[in-house]
C-alpha cells in the first residue's frame, strides 16, 4: 500500500517534469523566430537580389510595418530603384485562424501597407501591383503559431 | 392526489389519440416521430420502361428510399425498418390496415404509386395518420423521368410541411468549392449537388482559384469570386447555360459577393488601396452604389429578406464585428458587443436571426443572434469552422468546417456539416472531395 503510493507520487513527478522540459524546449525554439507574434526567421525567406528578401510579416490581425520589415522595405525600394524595368506585385496573405473574406481584405491592406511604405521610398504606384489571396496560399501548412506567423505576409514578386 | 393524476391522464390520452400528428420542430431531435414510408407500388410495365430508360431496378422503392434518407437526415423523423412492413404497397395505398402499421408502432405512413404514362413519370402519394386512421394528405403530379430523385425530395417537402406547419427544405441544392491538394496548393472548382449529396456536378475545371459561391434566390444563377488572369473580381455564372461573366470589373478586388433577395442586384466588397467598403451593382443596368465609406474594413455584406436593411462586418471599432444599416447605407449600428470577434453574418430567410462566426479563445463558434444583437445562442464550437448559409425554410444551417494539422503540417481536411437551429442534430454532409463555403438554394419547386 505504502509502496505504492510512493511509487505513484514519484511517478507523477517524473511526469510533472517531462511536461515542464517540454514546455521550456517548446519555447526556446519559437522565441528564437518570433517576436511578439511577428515571424522573424528566415524559414521561407527568398532573395529578390543578393541581400533584398522578398518578404515582410505580419502581427495577428496587424498591418502594421516593423521595424524589420522597413528594413527590408527599404532595400527592395534600393533594388527596384537600380532596376527600373522591373515592376513588381505584392502578395498579401493572412493566417488560417480567420474568416475567408476578412482576410482577402486583410491580405489587400497588408500588401498595401507594404506598397505605401515603397512609395515613399521614391517607387512609382504604375510598378507596384497588388493581391490579395487571403488565406488561400499559405507557405506552412502547420497550425501552430509558428506556421501562422510565417502565413502572414506580404510577398513581393517580380512581375516581369 | 392521486385521483386527480388519473383525471388528467384520463382526459389527456384520448385527446392526444384523435388529434392529427404534429412535429413540434422548435425542440430538437430528442423524440422522432415513428414513421413508415411504404415503397411506392409500381405496375410491371412501368417498372420495365423506368428501368430501361433510368437504369433503376424498382422506382418505386428508390423513390421510397430518398424520401425515407430526408426524414432520417433531418432529426425530426424515425423511420421504421421496411422489414418489418406487413401490408403489400399498392394494397397500403388504397386502404391501409391501421392495426398493422400501429403494431410496428409507426405514427405516420407514407404510400404511393408510380406510373409511366406518355414517356413521362406519375406520381401519387398518401400520408396517413396512423393512430387516428385518418388520410392526411393526398398529392399527385407528374414530371420527366429524369427528374426522379426530385420526386422523393417533393414529396418530402410536403410530408414534412403537413406533420411540421413549415416548409421543408429536400427540394434544394447546395453550391459549393470542391478541394483537392495539398495546403499550400489547394486546387478549388465550384461544384454542385443535390442537398442529400447526389447529383454531384463540377462547374469550373481548378485551373484558377475560385471562392465563396452564394445562389440567386431564382436558381439559376450563381455568384462567385474567381482569380481568373490573377484578377479577383466577382463573377456571375448561369447554371444551366454555363455561361460566365464578370460583373464586379472595378480597379481593384471585388469580393464577398450576395443577391439581393429579389435577385436583381449583387452587394459586395471592393478593396483599393488598403480599404473595403461595400458597393451594390443592378443586374439590368450596371449602376454601382457605393454603401458604406469608411477607412476601415467592411465586408460580408447580407440583406434582410425584405431587402430594408443589411448586415455586414467591419473591423471599424478595431476589431472585427458585425453590425446593420438601412439598404441606402445610413443608421449603422453594432450589434455583436459579446466576447471575441464576430464576421460572416448571414441574415435567417424568416428574417428574425443573423448566423455568425464567432472567434473566442482560439475556438471558432457557429452561432445565432437576433438582428439587435440580443439572444445569442452559439450552436457549435470547434477547431476551425466558418460561413453557415440558411436552409430556405430557415431550420438549418450549413457551414464548412477545417481539421487541425499535426506537427508536420499534416491531416487537413475540410469538410460540409450541418446543424439544426436548436443546436441539435450536427452530421456531416458528405462529399466527393473536400469541401467549404456551401450555400443553400431555395426551393426549386414552388
Amino acid at each position: 500500500m505504502n509502496l505504492s503510493k510512493i511509487l505513484k507520487n514519484a511517478f507523477l513527478i517524473i511526469l510533472a517534469s517531462l511536461v515542464l522540459t517540454a514546455c521550456a524546449t517548446k519555447k526556446t525554439s519559437t522565441s528564437g523566430q518570433m517576436q511578439g507574434d511577428t515571424y522573424t526567421g528566415t524559414d521561407t525567406v527568398k532573395e529578390l537580389a543578393k541581400g533584398v528578401p522578398d518578404r515582410v510579416f505580419f502581427a495577428t490581425n496587424e498591418t502594421v510595418l516593423t521595424t524589420a520589415s522597413r528594413e527590408t522595405l527599404r532595400k527592395q525600394a534600393g533594388w527596384l530603384r537600380k532596376n527600373s524595368d522591373i515592376n513588381v506585385v505584392l502578395e498579401g496573405h493572412a493566417d488560417e485562424r480567420g474568416t475567408r473574406e476578412y482576410n482577402l481584405a486583410l491580405g489587400e491592406r497588408r500588401a498595401n501597407s507594404a506598397k505605401d511604405y515603397l512609395m515613399t521610398y521614391g517607387i512609382s504606384s504604375d510598378r507596384i501591383s497588388v493581391l490579395s489571396y487571403g488565406k488561400e496560399r499559405p507557405v506552412d501548412s502547420g497550425s501552430s503559431p509558428l506556421a501562422w506567423s510565417k502565413n502572414r505576409r506580404s510577398v513581393t514578386v517580380k512581375a516581369n | 392526489m392521486l385521483l386527480r393524476y388519473l383525471f388528467i391522464l384520463l382526459v389527456i390520452i384520448p385527446a392526444k389519440a384523435f388529434a392529427l400528428i404534429e412535429v413540434d420542430i422548435t425542440r430538437g431531435n430528442l423524440n422522432p416521430l415513428p414513421v413508415a414510408v411504404s415503397p411506392l407500388s409500381i405496375d410491371n410495365k412501368s417498372k420495365e420502361n423506368f428501368r430501361k430508360i433510368l437504369k433503376q431496378e424498382d422506382l418505386g422503392s428508390e423513390i421510397s428510399i430518398i424520401v425515407e434518407n430526408n426524414l432520417r437526415q433531418s432529426g425530426l423523423f424515425n423511420p421504421l425498418d421496411k422489414d418489418a412492413f406487413l401490408q403489400e404497397p399498392d394494397v397500403a395505398n388504397l386502404k391501409p390496415r391501421f392495426e398493422d402499421w400501429n403494431l410496428i408502432k409507426a405514427q405516420a405512413l407514407v404510400t404511393g404509386k408510380v406510373t409511366f404514362v406518355d414517356e413521362k413519370l406519375r406520381v401519387e402519394f398518401r400520408l396517413w395518420d396512423v393512430l387516428a386512421g385518418k388520410e392526411m394528405m393526398a398529392l399527385a403530379f407528374t414530371t420527366v423521368p429524369s427528374n426522379w430523385r426530385r420526386v422523393g425530395h417533393i414529396i418530402t417537402d410536403k410530408v414534412y410541411e403537413r406533420l411540421t406547419g413549415e416548409k421543408g427544405y429536400f427540394d434544394t441544392r447546395i453550391i459549393y468549392i470542391a478541394e483537392e491538394g495539398p495546403k499550400t496548393k489547394r486546387i478549388k472548382k465550384l461544384a454542385i449537388m443535390d442537398q442529400d449529396g447526389f447529383n454531384n456536378k463540377y462547374l469550373t475545371l481548378g485551373n484558377e482559384l475560385v471562392l465563396t459561391p452564394r445562389f440567386s434566390p431564382t436558381n439559376q444563377m450563381v455568384t462567385y469570386l474567381s482569380y481568373f488572369r490573377n484578377l479577383p473580381r466577382v463573377y456571375l455564372l448561369d447554371i444551366e447555360t454555363g455561361m460566365q461573366e464578370v460583373v464586379g470589373d472595378f480597379p481593384g478586388m471585388t469580393f464577398a459577393p450576395r443577391f439581393s433577395p429579389d435577385g436583381k442586384k449583387i452587394i459586395m466588397s471592393f478593396a483599393k488601396d488598403g480599404n473595403s467598403d461595400i458597393y451594390t451593382m443592378d443586374l439590368e443596368n450596371r449602376i454601382v452604389e457605393r454603401i458604406t465609406n469608411h477607412p476601415s474594413i467592411d465586408t460580408s455584406p447580407s440583406y434582410s429578406p425584405d431587402g430594408k436593411r443589411i448586415t455586414f462586418n467591419s473591423d471599424r471599432s478595431g476589431y472585427q464585428q458585425i453590425y446593420v444599416m438601412d439598404s441606402n447605407g445610413k443608421n449603422v449600428k453594432r450589434i455583436s458587443f459579446g466576447n471575441g470577434l464576430y464576421g460572416t453574418p448571414v441574415w435567417s430567410p424568416r428574417g428574425d436571426l443573423i448566423a455568425f462566426t464567432k472567434l473566442h479563445k482560439g475556438k471558432f463558434y457557429i452561432g445565432v443572434m437576433r438582428t439587435d444583437g440580443k439572444g445569442e445562442r452559439l450552436l457549435t464550437e470547434n477547431f476551425y469552422q466558418e460561413a453557415p448559409s440558411w436552409s430556405p425554410n430557415g431550420r438549418v444551417l450549413i457551414f464548412y468546417r477545417e481539421t487541425k494539422t499535426n506537427s508536420k503540417g499534416e491531416g487537413f481536411s475540410a469538410k460540409l456539416w450541418s446543424i439544426d437551429l436548436t443546436g441539435y442534430n450536427e452530421k456531416m454532409v458528405e462529399t466527393e472531395t473536400d469541401a467549404s463555403d456551401p450555400s443553400w438554394s431555395s426551393l426549386l419547386s414552388n
